[in-house]
């Protein structure tokens, strides 16, 4: 049986930049899940990655607004010094409150959020990063029964991000930021059926 | 029924029984935020499950003070967003300074971290004595803490760098006296200063404000009570009125939008048009 994935998270820190536009750029425009990032970043950072990775890539990349509807073939960046979260009724929310594993945004943060939504349905990534944020939130994400992804710590920037995921639960595919690309449009639900706008699982 | 289904059908219950009981209405909070919130209370407190707890909760005053501090502490620094300070003090306070007295309602302002910037702000352009802050909380607790003033000297070096960055025209050090670990605010900051209780979800608007800031709070409230609070912010503000949200908060696709224009673009200050 063929699941119907209804979104993707990312997360990721030190290297993201790269690995972002690398990842990112390998999907078609017509890409037809939504795709939630958390890239760590300065607080002061601005709203600069968003507008990099929306030209170098053919997805809409854009920094998440506060209530922003989540749409197929978007990808929202946690704006900096916010966290980003799934709301149930289909829409983003933002929140202030103190650092999660030393970050704001955190990845746990969105993970745990997406995993209550979307549970089976959603498709968690780990990429490059320099400490263990994310790997409770993957953990999150499989026990919702969701499907987990971690980029190869030797095709990584910075390898711990990676590693702790890996070491915190089962994780289904470590792959190279090519086998992500190429896994996630394998994934993804046929571009036919989403262009008639059926919803059937199957 | 999953497990985690029953965890919301126990959220549902417990602040349904909080709003019986206690009256605060937690319903119209967006579930995500909350959520988190509460399960960190959870974890925190001696009971295993939100069952568990309602039962105390319920009955004792205590338990549920502690559950509305846990869920309703919004956490701020001093000068948070330093360009949005460099933009009150440049474009805003021109404009307040014609006034002989102005008004401020400053909603949601937890500890005291930006009423006290904003003192900070109009004290050095000169408008000590020439207005009122009303900072208001839907938490009595954390309200006391922002009456006190005093606040974790760990802080200083991230308000003193902010104050800098926000224009600041003096020395961050002469604003507080340290005592071991905490800081203390000069009682100059606080005269002009009235801390008061206030829920967004219930309560009346403040009338005739010149300024109105509520920053980061309304990222917490489902769209209807956003709109109720909008609501309530535009009945509050004169006409010529500034009103500032928080950075990721729009005026765009809201209904007061069209009365507004924006003043500092990307820093979420609106001034209320004159008819």
């Amino acid at each position: 049986m063929r699941r119907k994935f209804e979104a993707v998270a990312i997360g990721v820190s030190t290297g993201g930049v790269h690995a972002l536009q690398t990842l990112l750029g390998r999907l078609p425009a017509d890409f037809p899940l939504p795709i939630l990032i958390v890239q760590h970043m300065r607080a002061d950072a601005g709203s600069g990655l968003a507008q990099l990775l929306d030209e170098c890539c053919a997805l809409c990349v854009k920094e998440a607004d506060e209530q922003d509807e989540i749409l197929p073939g978007k990808a929202y960046l946690a704006p900096p010094n916010y966290h980003l979260l799934v709301e149930r009724e289909g829409f983003l929310s933002l929140s202030a409150d103190p650092h999660v594993s030393f970050a704001r945004p955190s990845v746990d943060v969105l993970f745990e959020s997406a995993a209550e939504v979307f549970g089976p349905q959603l498709i968690g990534i780990v990429l490059t990063g320099a400490n263990f944020d994310g790997s409770l939130g993957l953990k999150a994400i499989k026990q919702k029964g969701g499907i987990a992804i971690v980029q190869d710590p030797e095709d990584a920037e910075a390898r711990q991000m990676p590693q702790a995921a890996i070491a915190a639960t089962e994780v289904d595919h470590i792959l190279a930021l090519n086998g992500i690309a190429a896994l996630l449009q394998k994934l993804a639900p046929r571009r036919a059926a989403m262009a008639r706008g059926t919803r059937e699982t199957g | 029924m999953k497990r985690d289904d029953v965890e919301d059908v126990e959220i549902r219950l417990l602040l349904e029984g909080v709003q019986q009981i206690y009256g605060y209405d937690f319903r119209d909070y967006a579930d995500a935020s909350i959520k988190r919130r509460l399960n960190h209370w959870l974890a925190e407190s001696e009971f295993d499950t939100f069952s568990q707890a309602q039962s105390q909760l319920l009955r004792d005053r205590g338990v549920f003070e502690s559950l509305l501090r846990g869920i309703t502490v919004n956490v701020t620094e001093m000068f948070r967003d330093p360009a949005f300070f460099r933009a009150v003090r440049e474009q805003v306070v021109p404009f307040l300074k014609t006034y002989p007295f102005v008004k401020i309602w400053h909603a949601g302002c937890a500890t005291g971290e930006e009423a006290y910037s904003m003192a900070i702000l109009l004290n050095e352009e000169g408008m000590s004595g020439r207005y009122r802050m009303y900072a208001t909380d839907i938490n009595e607790a954390v309200l006391q803490k922002a009456a006190d003033g005093v606040m974790p000297i760990a802080e200083m070096q991230r308000s003193t760098r902010n104050y800098q960055k926000g224009g600041g025209t003096a020395s961050f050090a002469d604003y507080y006296t340290a005592r071991y670990d905490r800081a203390i605010l000069s009682s100059a900051l606080k005269k002009d200063i009235v801390f008061a209780p206030h829920n967004l979800a219930v309560d009346g608007e403040f009338g005739e404000m010149n300024l109105v800031l509520c920053r980061n709070v309304m990222i917490y409230f489902k769209p209807a009570l956003k709109e109720r609070c909008l609501r309530l912010f535009d009945s509050s503000l004169l006409p010529g009125g500034f009103l500032c949200l928080g950075l990721k908060e729009t005026l765009e696709r809201r209904k007061i939008g069209e009365r507004y224009e924006e003043v500092a673009a990307n820093l979420r200050i609106y001034r209320k048009r004159y008819a």
